[in-house]
């Protein structure tokens, strides 16, 4: 199929008015940066603990690996592949996790879930990180399945 | 091309704004909208005709049940079915194939027999399939696809090599938008001793449909994607093979004579109807196929074909975008991606111009890992869309790339 002829903007009929803020909020580029460049992507030599989550619905799939000694997890790496905001939101919690106790990881998907809830208190929590940039997922309802799908994930593995 | 503002006016929930815009609805390989005759049909049966069928001594019941029967050779006819006792009223294409595996497969696959689909069948097309084979310890075979997204028609003749019994395809797909050439598969299954069944869901909506001239054995049907009710669908089948298949539910309607132990069978269609049947939904599926048919379904067809052709011609100038597909022999579904935008990323941009298309496997796993994608995103063309519709995808899509790089914002 051809492919070769480049887009151009001054097509007249089309509608090219620049996205709307709720939009630029959503895909931040923090977001897109940790979608594109993940951090801890890969596989995790001596995992303790291991979940494969996926989303039927739109193909999602994360599947989560963590290090635990004692009550800390020392490291945390993940596979997937879905959209931007499930893959961002997974290599932001992986960041986060490193040398956290068991309850810490589980406050913190608390924390989360009450952010992509509309908790304002939770978007300001610098103790969430690089992961208030997802706080504009709020307003997509059915996006938000999508930033907690590496926290239900967490939350499988060190429950099992 | 349709007059789209006169057919528009026909549908009520397409004059309501999505997102503060106007709707553009372009998931009809989904589920479809529906016009006022069908929603004034159910409305006007429930009003002055509703009683259960088939049973009632008084004229209420007679009526009700002439509303349902006079549905059912409605059916009959707009795809030239063999005979009205041949439509059997399901509540879609999956209970239609689900009837087929359940009720013709579990009598006569046995060990060791085969049951051919292909790799761009729907899960209904395939799942119930699986459960018969694994139930039977029969094989499944999956025919594979070429590059450009048809069936591959020499390993369609070597899957038959093992002289299925059964074999499986859609008429159209619901991911790629290929139109399959149902004739000549059908002859060529046949040929291999095998019966045939065929996926009927994106194709009775958008193209003119004759069973006969297809000459398969099973034809599989969805209303709601036809512009009528949900819920509402057919199995439609040559009446010897349903006389000679045992029952597939039984209950009430199905029976003849029940007695402490055992029990003999009501003549077909009813057979496999029991329990009270959904007459609102045959009821507004006939005016449904009222409204297709004084459009036209030819009309229809042409006009889809030109707004895919719209569509592809301009998604492939954006660079970037994939097309997937054939080029020609194709129905009015469009699935692309675009670089690395996941489709669901890209249905959530569209959503805020009021477009809503499908994002996600389109029930076609087997298909997405040939595609080597896990998701595509889908616009899927009716009747009353037009060309702007087109542009304002196009358009939404720019915005998309903005979004993540690829155009300047």
């Amino acid at each position: 199929m051809p492919s070769s002829a480049r887009w151009s903007r001054r097509e007249p009929s089309l509608d090219t008015s620049p996205p709307e803020p709720q939009l630029t909020t959503l895909y931040q580029e923090l977001i897109l940066d940790h979608y594109r460049r993940p951090r801890n992507k890969g596989t995790l030599e001596q995992a303790t603990h291991t979940v494969s989550l996926n989303n039927p619905l739109c193909g999602d799939e994360i599947d989560l690996q963590l290090r635990v000694d004692g009550d800390v997890i020392k490291d945390a790496r993940f596979i997937g592949r879905g959209c931007s905001i499930s893959q961002a939101a997974a290599s932001m919690m992986t960041q986060l996790l490193k040398d956290k106790s068991i309850p810490q990881a589980l406050a913190l998907a608390d924390r989360m879930s009450a952010m992509m809830h509309g908790d304002l208190s939770a978007a300001r929590d610098k103790s969430l990180g690089d992961l208030r940039a997802l706080a504009g997922v709020s307003k997509f309802p059915v996006r938000i399945k999508c930033a907690l799908l590496p926290w239900n994930a967490l939350t499988d593995a060190v429950k099992t | 091309m349709l007059d789209v503002a006169r057919i528009r006016a026909d549908f009520p929930l397409l004059g309501q704004p999505e997102n503060g815009r106007r709707l553009v609805y372009l998931d009809n390989a989904a589920t479809t909208q529906k016009p006022q005759a069908v929603l004034d049909a159910v409305a006007e049966y429930y009003r002055t005709t509703n009683a259960n069928v088939h049973r009632g001594a008084y004229d209420l019941a007679i009526r009700a049940t002439e509303a349902y029967e006079t549905a059912r050779a409605k059916v009959a006819a707009f795809v030239n079915a063999w005979a009205p006792e041949g439509v059997v009223f399901t509540r879609g294409t999956t209970e239609a194939i689900n009837l087929v595996a359940g009720a013709y497969g579990r009598a006569n696959v046995r060990a060791g027999d085969s049951v051919v689909v292909t790799a761009m069948d729907h899960h209904s097309n395939l799942v119930p399939w699986q459960l018969l084979c694994q139930e039977k310890g029969a094989t499944l075979r999956m025919v594979e696809i070429t590059e450009d997204g048809r069936i591959d028609l020499s390993d369609f003749g070597r899957a038959l090599e093992r002289r299925p019994k059964i074999v499986a395809f859609p008429y159209v797909s619901n991911a790629l938008g290929t139109v399959n050439p149902v004739a000549q598969l059908a002859k060529l299954a046949h040929a291999g001793g095998a019966v045939v069944v065929v996926d009927g869901a994106q194709s009775t909506p958008h193209l003119k449909v004759d069973v006969r001239a297809i000459e398969c054995d099973f034809y599989a049907l969805s209303g709601h994607k036809m512009l009528g009710p949900m819920g509402s669908g057919a199995l439609v089948a040559k009446p010897e093979l349903l006389e000679a298949m045992p029952p597939y539910h039984g209950g009430g309607e199905m029976i003849s004579r029940v007695w402490d132990d055992h029990s003999t069978y009501n003549k077909i269609p009813h057979k496999f109807e029991a329990g009270t049947p959904n007459v609102e939904a045959a009821v507004g599926l006939a005016a449904a196929i009222a409204y297709l048919e004084r459009v036209g379904p030819e009309r229809i067809a042409d006009h889809e074909r030109a707004l895919a052709a719209a569509a592809i011609d301009k998604l492939v100038q954006i660079e970037g975008v994939t097309v997937y597909g054939p080029r020609d022999h194709r129905a009015g579904v469009v699935s692309f991606t675009y670089g690395d935008i996941h489709p669901h990323d890209i249905a959530t941009i569209l959503d805020q111009d009021g477009i809503c298309i499908r994002a996600g496997h389109h029930c076609a796993q087997p298909l997405m890992r040939r595609l080597n994608v896990a998701a595509t995103a889908r616009a899927s063309f009716y009747l009353y869309n037009g060309l702007d519709e087109v542009d304002a995808l196009v358009g939404s899509l720019v915005k998309a790339g903005a979004l993540f790089g690829y155009v300047p914002a």
